[in-house]
Parts: C-alpha cells; structure tokens; sequence
C-alpha cells in the first residue's frame, strides 16, 4: 500500500511532457489523474523510476463541437464529460458513460486520455468510445497521427501508443438522430462493470461496445451485422459474445458474464434514451 | 422546572470536533513529547498459507536505506504462548518453525519512515517447506494435516469436550409430521473499521512504559502488555486516542501490538505502527465463518416442536475469541424467539490456514439467528404457510418475568409479538405480498421478495458491572471516568446526559474520560453491547451518589439539615427546601472541598435480552440475479432509550453492516489459501448508494436488570436485518423453485439458483 520510490516531474506543456518520458524511456510514465497508475504503484504492480506529471496541462482540457464530431481534450476529467452541454447535446453515450466511472472522488480526478490510455478492458470509457467509432491523437517526438479506436487496443493494458507518445486529444462522431443505452452492472455503485454495455442506434446502423468482456474492450460486430441484416434486437443481442473471450474472476464466471452480455446488450439497444 | 434529558434527540458533543478539525488517532499524536524520534515498525508478513519455516534471511533488509534494525522471534527468544481459549494451542508471537496463514507476522522492521520499512519488508527472504493448505471448514476435520499437532482433527474446541450433549441425529425428528432440513453457511466477513489497527510506544526516563492503542479496551491489555515486557502492571500506561471504529476486532491485543514494547526497549527510541488497509484486510481478526447444518420439524398445522443445529465453527489459524462464539454465544440463543419444546445444539469450532476469527459486530448471535430464522423460512415453505405468520404461531407469548428454554438460556423480558406485529403493520406487509402476487401473475422480469426475521439477542454477557467515578472541579464542571471505551458510539454525550440528569450540570460542563489506565484502571471496555446498561448504568447510580454526598456538604454550608437540601436541577444548585433564595451552586460545594467526588463500580444481576423484528424488501432482477434492496422496517427493542437519535445511528449503521453480509461481503481465499479480497475494491464493502433509507420503529420494554431499564443496541441492527435480506431474496425467486441462497446473495448465486431450479 505504499509505492516504491520514485522520481517526480511536472511538464509545463505536452511537449516538455514528451520529451520528459522520452529522456528517460522504459522507465518513465505520464501522470494524469493517477487513478489507476497510483493504485498499482501502492500494490507495487507497477514500480516506474520516473512520473511525468501532465494533470496540469489545461490547455488539453476541453470539449470542443467541431461540426461532424465533438474533440475532448485528453487532460479533460471524467465530471467535465460527464457535465458537458455539448457531449450531452451530441453525444449523450459518451456523458452518460462518465457519470458512471466510479465515484465522485474518482471522476473528479481521473481524465478520459488516462482511462484511454491505460487501455483497462474494465474501463467504462475506452469500451464506449470504441462503440462510438471515435478516433484517437496521440503526439510524439516526432510529431502527431490519428489512431482509430478499432485499432487502439492491442492487449490487456495495452495499446497502439508508443512510450513516448501522449495521447492528446479524442474525437468522437456525433450521434445525431440516434437512440442510445448504456447498461452497467456492478456489485456496488462505485464498482468497475462486471459487464458493461454502450450502445447507439440509428435505424439499422449501431455501434455496440462491451465492457470486461476479455483482454481487451470489445467491438461487436456481430451484433451490429446482424442489425444491419435486420434481424431483430433480441436476435442480434444473442451474438453479443462472438467476438468475446470472457475470463472468470471472482464475480463472474465466463458463462455467467456471456450470459449477462446477452440481456445487457438487448437492454441497450432496446433503450429509446435520445 | 424543565423536564429530564433523558430520552431526547441531543446533538452528538463529540461531532463538532470530528466535523471540522477531525479527532485524534494513534497516528496523529505527532506533538505527544514522549514520542519524539519515534522511528517505524514494519510487520514482514507471511505469504502463504501454510509452511514450515527453514530460515529467514534478513541482511539484505538490513542494509536498505534508513533500516536500523530487523528482528526475528529467534532474536527476542520468543516461547510458545497458549491460547486463552484452548492453552493446549500455542504459537509465538513472530511465527518462527511454522506459518499458519498469509499475512502472519514474522519479522519486524524498524526504520526512520515507513516507507522504507515497506521497501525492506520486500527484501528480507523466507524460506519455505510448504504444507497442504486447510481453507474449507469442513475439509478441515477429514484432512490428515494437522495445523497443531495439539488439536486432532483441527478440532479446537467442541461443545461434546465441555460435556454438552451430542445431537441424536434422525431419531430426535422420528415423531415431527414434517421436517426441513438446510446446510447453511454463514459466511467469513472483514470487520473493516475505517481505521486500522495502529499503536506507539516510549519508555519513559522514569523507566515506565508508555502505549497508545487503537483499541476497544485498554484495560483488557494492560495486563497482557506489562507481562510480554517483564513489568509490573502499574509500570504500564495504556491509553486511547479516537478509536475509528473496532466492531469487536478490537477488543483483543495482537502480537503486532505486544511486540512493540520488547522492540522499542531494544533499540531505545520510541516507535509507531500503523498497518496499511491490505495488511488490516489478512491481519485484524475476521468475524462470522460458521457452517450450519439444521434440521427443524413440527406439525402441518405450523407448531414447530424439534429444532437441531450443529454450528461448525472456523475459527481461523489461531484459537482466539472467534473459537468459543459458537457454544457460548450462538448455542444459548439456538432456540431464537421460538417457544420450541426440543432443541439440540452441538458446536465444533475447527482451525484453518487463514486470518483467526475474533468477535464481529454481535459474534455469534447473528449465527444463531440467521440459522433459526432461515429454517423457519424453510418450515414455512414445507407447510405452505405465511412466513410470518408461522413465525407468529410460534413466538414465546410476553413475559415479563424471565423466561428459560429448551437449550438452558434464561431471558429477561419479551414481547415478540408486539414487535412483529408494529413492523409487519409500518412495513405494509400486506401492500408487498400484493404487489408481489402482481407481478408474479405477470411474470415480470423484476420481482418483489420480502423476508421477515423476529429475533432475540443478548447483550451485556461481557462484565458483570463497570466502574464510574464522576467528580466536580471546583469551577463547577464535572469530569465523568468510565470503565468504557467509545469508538464511534457517542458515550460522550450520552453519559454526559447521564450525569446531568442526576445533578443538573449542562452537558456542555460534562468531560469524559476512558480508555487511560492511569486514570481508569478498571473496566471491561466496549463490546457486546453492554456499555449503556452497565457502564451508563454506573454512571448513572454514582452521579446519584455524589448528589447525596454534596447534600451533607451543602447542608454544612447552610448549616441546615442535611435531610432538608433538595437539589434544584435547573440551576444546579442546592438550598433548603421551601428557601431557594439561599443556595449552594456544584462550584461552592466543589471549591469547598477542593473538587468533590464519587467512584463506584456498580454490579448488574445479568445480561439482556433485546429483541425486534425486520422487514426487507428486495427487488430481483431475474434475468441477471441482480439485488436492489428497495425497503427496510426495523423494530429494535433495547430497553428505555437514552436517546433515541444515538439508538437510530446504531440502528442504521446495523442494517448497513447486516445487508452487507447478506448482500455483498465476503472474505475469499483461493484453493491455495491466498486471500483474493484484500482490498475495500475487491472486497465488497457496502456503501449508503446500495441501501434503502432505514424506517425504524420504536419499541421501548425496560429490563430490570439496571437502573435505567436499558439493554444493548450496538448490534441488534446488524442481527435482525441479515436474515431479513437474505430470506428477502429466496423470496423473491421462491416461485420458480429456489428454497435456499447462500449468503452473500450475489447476482451470479442468484443467477445461478435461478438456473438450477428450472
Ligand atoms: C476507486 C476507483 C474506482 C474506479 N472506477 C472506475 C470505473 O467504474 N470505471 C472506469 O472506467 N474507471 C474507473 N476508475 C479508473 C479511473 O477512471 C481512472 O481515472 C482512469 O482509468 C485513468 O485515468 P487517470 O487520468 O487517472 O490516469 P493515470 O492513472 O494517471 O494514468 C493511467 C495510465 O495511462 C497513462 N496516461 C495517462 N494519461 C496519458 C496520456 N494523455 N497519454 C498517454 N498516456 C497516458 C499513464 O502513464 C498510466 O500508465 C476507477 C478508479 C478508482 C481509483
């Protein structure tokens, strides 16, 4: 319960950011929110030399409408999501999603970049924002390139994002017209998802993403395909699994959280939210 | 003439300061002179479950920054010490040939921080033979590793060894027209206090030795500490800062905390400890953790005549409280609020590779309950009759003389029915069955289930009395010493209100002190519900007696005779009767005598037996075993209220820790015997987001086993409602054929129930 120790840097810009991590390599890590970097630095799962510290970077806090799709900042808070009148107008999945990270301490503190970036198949935003087909810029030592959330995630933990590349901004499409629904089940309110479900929905288009449903978030494509064939929702919601590798842990068995993607997905889609 | 105190919604005195400043923990005495250099302790633990040590390398340890010494058992000489409960077990302090589950302390770490005793804990090298790990209490009893060589079987302590009788089997339920029969387990929980265990030391220059601790008891350790450290008891100061809540895992001392003396005289500086949240999760004792096998028979009709229950007891890797709560706390109360003609309870408490159990918020009296009160819902369900009406059929009619039954417990006073009836009624009994039938006839996704428990619990069964000394300082202010220890209940301002009933000095005049033993050597600290009817009671009766003794000062100062003073309460004064206009204030008196006086340890005939009932209403999601615990109706009779906001604050803080065990929380080990719930994010911990608003319905019948007719309400909450909630979700699945869920309740158990009855 408590860390290792460390070195502690405060970058005064993303670039400083960048070349900070970079000087020091492997062994560098950037600090946003700390809130799932300090928890595994206190288990000492997690023993970095060096913390670049970006949490003060505002400059990469904000929620832009830019026409087609709304940009957020990567240093942006989950209660700024959450709270957001533009999100809510455009992409009310995604502020939604965020009311549900956690508890207050926790989306007051920890950023969307850094649940991005951390790249957790429990995280209720990486899961959400894959559903939303949103597109992710990261910027590096040698400049900045986009990376679709499709491609984003690689592993348990891990993502497209090089060591020394910040993750500094996250477009998300609008979703004008549809209808959405985001089903979390936890234990208790302020639990990580069990399963967890985003959803949106615009006539026989949808975009289905599925929280600690294997190593990584999941995309359902399945789902999606077989709404696009017509097939009806509690038909679709029976493929939800397809592409999932569920493991059990302790709340959950593989069959039991197959199952629960089933009713959950079902109940997402079948959601008229607006 | 304003009215008396007692019985009204008086503002906790203690909270203006844990509001804003925030109190003063063992790990906050930072200007304390005696602690000046202190230097840290840390505990390395073991990390696993069970094996025979072959060395301990501790140089590397040594030489990490900041590190001034590491000690092994081997470095103190450490000798087997027997358990208080079973001496023919031993252990030493710092696990030295054997380790017997993970997290088991067996080196300490002294350093400038505590940071860097963490960093050297991770270097000091054990070296392992590992052993079979124990985890199943049942498994227990059939393996051929043995945890001590001393307790065959891991058999620890049995009800049949203090020569109870043993249960007949099948031939005690030959004559019953129906008998149910359940295997139930009450599962292991962490009592989790938000502060952990912590404690500091000095050896004073006069050669004293100094402790602060975070416990519910100085008392209780005082003896134990000047043993372990070679001294007189009267060397020995122990004391108690702010205590953050104990729940009964505080009441005993732990090694951790015996070795710091020993340690500190070693390396001749002061020294703190304070665990971190993951050691407190292995290392404070764990509460609950029996499996119940019960068998309860009766008639068509609903009489429940025979009622057998064997209660196999895990008792942990050690044999400490948690060892004896199944014969000496859930076999007296096996018979419940039930008129049951013929019980047998047989008890067998077993030895594990993990955390020893100690006492837990009402220890071993939410087992018996949970265990009676789940087999009537199991009689019930046999007979198709009402749950609560077959509960009704067989309460023991109000008495109010003591009442004894079939397993030999003498009750004070009860009106079980009254306390059925108030709940069923507020809780709108009738209006749930309802809705659930609607909703059953439509087949709804979501159903209703409602679970009714009627309980009987008994408090104060710690102590025989407690001591009060209550003295006035010559500014008129009064100072009240108890025997006590608060940790969260709010004795500052109750006995506050106790005192000033007596001799009408404000509350706001009235300090407390407790848990000192240079200021108060004599008490049996707070557990099992009893500080109210005995150390409140003390209080009480000895404000009483300091009246009287002031009187005889007073009518000296008047010169007047003493049978003629009358103490006006109001102006906390006394004068003649009939001549107000020349008095005496407590100042006068006090002043007069250089501060007055009276100490007492005054005695009670025996505990009590406070009952209630509750109603818990759930909603399950069927489709994915989910639980939302929607309503809840608790009726807690514990006596005349003192005040009845402190008796509300129980009451919901019980409920909360009661649907957690029902619910959410429970203590897991891998197969291996590592423990996987070490954390508050992976143990499920309850929050105010999971529970309803709590309805209380009060209920006042006095005992006469004290002066102010009060019984225990610290954990009546949490053995009423457990059951309440867990027959709550049987029920709102019992109409697709599930008879029985174990505890916690959780949505793939429920699930899985679900699945399994179709
Ligand atoms: C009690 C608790 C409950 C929680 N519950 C939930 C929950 O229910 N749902 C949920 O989704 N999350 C939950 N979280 C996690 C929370 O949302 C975290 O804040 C989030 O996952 C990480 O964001 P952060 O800003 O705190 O990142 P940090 O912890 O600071 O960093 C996480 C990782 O990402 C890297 N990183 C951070 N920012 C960047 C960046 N801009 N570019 C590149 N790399 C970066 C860091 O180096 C680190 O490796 C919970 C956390 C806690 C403590």
């Amino acid at each position: 319960m408590i860390p290792a120790a460390f070195d502690y840097k405060r970058a005064g810009s993303a670039a400083e950011a960048i070349s900070l991590v970079s000087e020091y390599g492997e062994d560098a890590k950037f600090l946003a929110g700390g809130h799932s970097l300090l928890p595994l630095m206190k288990l000492r799962l997690a023993q970095p030399a060096v913390l670049v510290d970006i949490a003060r970077l505002t400059d990469l806090s904000y929620i832009r409408d830019e026409g087609n799709h709304v940009a957020i900042g990567a240093l942006t808070r989950h209660h700024d999501v959450e709270n957001s009148s533009v999100l809510r107008q455009h992409v009310p999945l995604l502020a939604h999603a965020a009311s549900h990270v956690g508890s207050p301490q926790v989306r007051h503190r920890g950023t969307i970049g850094g649940s991005i970036a951390h790249a957790d198949p429990a995280s209720d935003l990486p899961a959400t924002t894959l559903a939303l087909g949103a597109t992710y810029v990261a910027q590096g030592p040698n400049g900045t390139r986009e990376i679709a959330a499709s491609d984003f995630y690689t592993g348990f933990l891990e993502s497209a994002l090089a060591p020394d590349e910040m993750l500094t901004e996250i477009r998300v499409p609008k979703t004008t017209g549809a209808t959405w629904g985001f089903q979390k089940f936890n234990r208790r309110a302020q639990d990580w998802a069990i399963v967890g479900v985003a959803a949106w929905r615009r006539g026989n288009e949808c975009g289905v993403g599925l929280v600690n449903m294997g190593s990584t978030p999941v995309l359902a494509t399945s789902v999606a395909s077989a709404i696009a064939g017509g097939a009806s929702v509690a038909d679709a919601a029976r493929l939800a699994s397809e592409e999932a590798e569920p493991q059990a842990d302790m709340n959950a068995t593989a069959e039991y959280r197959r199952h629960l993607a089933s009713v959950l997905v079902r109940r997402a889609l079948e959601s008229q939210s607006a | 003439m304003g009215g008396s105190i007692l019985g009204n919604r008086v503002l906790r005195k203690e909270d203006p300061k844990f509001l804003t400043v925030g109190g003063t923990y063992v790990d906050d005495l930072l200007d304390e002179p005696l602690l000046d250099g202190a230097l840290h302790v840390t505990y390395v633990r073991s990390t696993v479950a069970h094996g025979v040590i072959n060395s301990i390398d501790t140089s590397d340890a040594l030489a990490m920054p900041g590190v001034r010494a590491v000690f092994t058992g081997a470095d103190f000489g450490l000798e087997p010490v027997p358990s208080n409960f079973n001496p023919m077990v031993t252990r030493t302090l710092l696990a030295m040939d054997k380790v017997r589950y993970v997290g088991e302390p067996i080196a300490a770490i002294v350093s400038e921080t505590r940071e860097q005793g963490e960093d050297a804990a991770e270097t000091v090298i054990v070296d392992y033979d590992i052993l079979e790990a124990v985890v199943d209490m049942e498994a227990a009893m059939a393996t051929s590793t043995l945890i001590y060589d001393s307790a065959p079987n891991n058999v620890v302590f049995d009800t049949l060894v203090l020569g109870m009788p043993d249960n007949t089997g099948e031939a005690f339920l030959a004559g019953c027209e129906v008998v149910a029969r359940g295997k139930f387990l009450n599962q292991r929980v962490a009592p989790c206090p938000l502060e952990v265990r912590g404690a500091a030391v000095a050896w004073a220059a006069d050669g004293r030795l100094h402790q602060w601790l975070s416990t519910q008891h100085a008392q209780g350790a005082h003896g134990p500490i000047a043993a372990m450290n070679g001294v007189d008891q009267a060397q020995v100061r122990v004391r108690t800062p702010d205590v953050g809540g104990g729940f009964g895992a505080k009441i005993g001392i732990y090694p951790e905390e015996l070795l710091l003396g020993p340690i500190s005289k070693r390396v001749g500086t002061p020294l703190r400890w304070r665990e971190t949240r993951s050691e407190s999760m292995m290392a404070l004792g764990h509460g609950r953790a029996q499996v119940q096998h019960v068998a309860i028979g009766g008639k068509r009709d609903g009489t429940v005549t025979h009622y057998q229950l064997w209660a196999i007891q895990d008792s942990g890797a050690w044999v400490d409280m948690g060892a004896i709560l199944a014969p000496f706390m859930t076999r007296p109360m096996a018979s419940g609020v039930y008129a049951i003609p013929n019980i047998e309870c047989r008890t067998t408490s077993v030895v594990t590779n993990t955390t020893p159990i100690v006492a837990y918020r009402g220890a071993g009296r939410p087992e018996a309950t949970a265990a009676i009160e789940r087999a009537m819902d199991l009689f019930a369900r046999e007979i198709g009759m009402d749950p609560a009406e077959v509960r009704r059929k067989n309460l023991i009619p109000k008495f109010m003389e003591p009442h004894t039954t079939a397993v030999g417990q003498t009750y004070d006073v009860g009106d079980y029915e009254t306390a059925l009836d108030k709940t069923l009624t507020t809780a709108d009994y009738a209006g749930w069955r309802a809705k659930q039938a609607e909703r059953r006839a439509r087949g709804d996704a979501r159903q209703l289930g409602i679970g009714v428990s009627v309980y009987v619990e008994i408090t104060g069964g710690v102590g025989s009395g407690e001591e009060a000394e209550v003295e006035v300082l010559p500014n008129g202010k009064a100072v009240v010493y108890t025997g006590t220890s608060p940790h969260g209940q709010g004795h500052v301002t109750a006995w506050a209100m106790l005192a000033s009933e007596q001799t009408g000095i404000p509350i706001a005049d009235i300090d407390l002190v407790w848990g000192d033993t240079d200021l108060t050597p004599v008490g049996s600290g707070t557990m099992g519900s009893r500080s109210l009817q005995q150390g409140g009671n003390a209080v009480f009766v000895v404000a009483g007696q300091l009246v009287e003794k002031a009187k005889s000062v007073a009518a000296r100062l008047l010169e007047a005779n003493e049978n003629d003073i009358v103490l006006d309460k109001d102006a906390g004064a006394f004068h003649v009767a009939g001549t107000p206009a020349l008095s005496k204030t407590w100042a006068d008196i006090a002043s007069a005598e250089g501060g007055i006086s009276a100490k007492d340890n005054i005695a009670v005939p025996g505990p009590t037996f406070p009952f209630g009932a509750h109603v818990a209403v759930v909603e399950v999601d069927t489709e994915t075993g989910k639980v939302r615990h929607i309503a809840h109706v608790a009726c807690d009779d514990a006596g005349t209220v003192l005040n009845p906001m402190l008796l509300e604050g129980q009451i919901h803080g019980g409920v909360a820790q009661g649907a957690a065990q029902a619910l959410l929380e429970e203590v897991r080990y891998d197969s291996d015997g590592n423990p996987i719930t070490s954390n508050l994010a992976d143990y499920a911990f309850i929050s105010a987001a999971e529970l309803p608003s709590v309805t209380v319905v009060h209920m006042e019948t006095p005992t006469p086993r004290n002066s102010i007719g009060a019984k225990g309400i610290g954990e009546s909450g949490t053995i009423g409602s457990t059951p309440a909630l867990q027959s709550a979700v049987v029920d709102a699945v019992s109409h697709l054929g599930v008879s029985h869920i174990d505890m916690p309740t959780t949505p793939e158990k429920v699930w899985a129930a679900i699945q399994s009855a179709r």
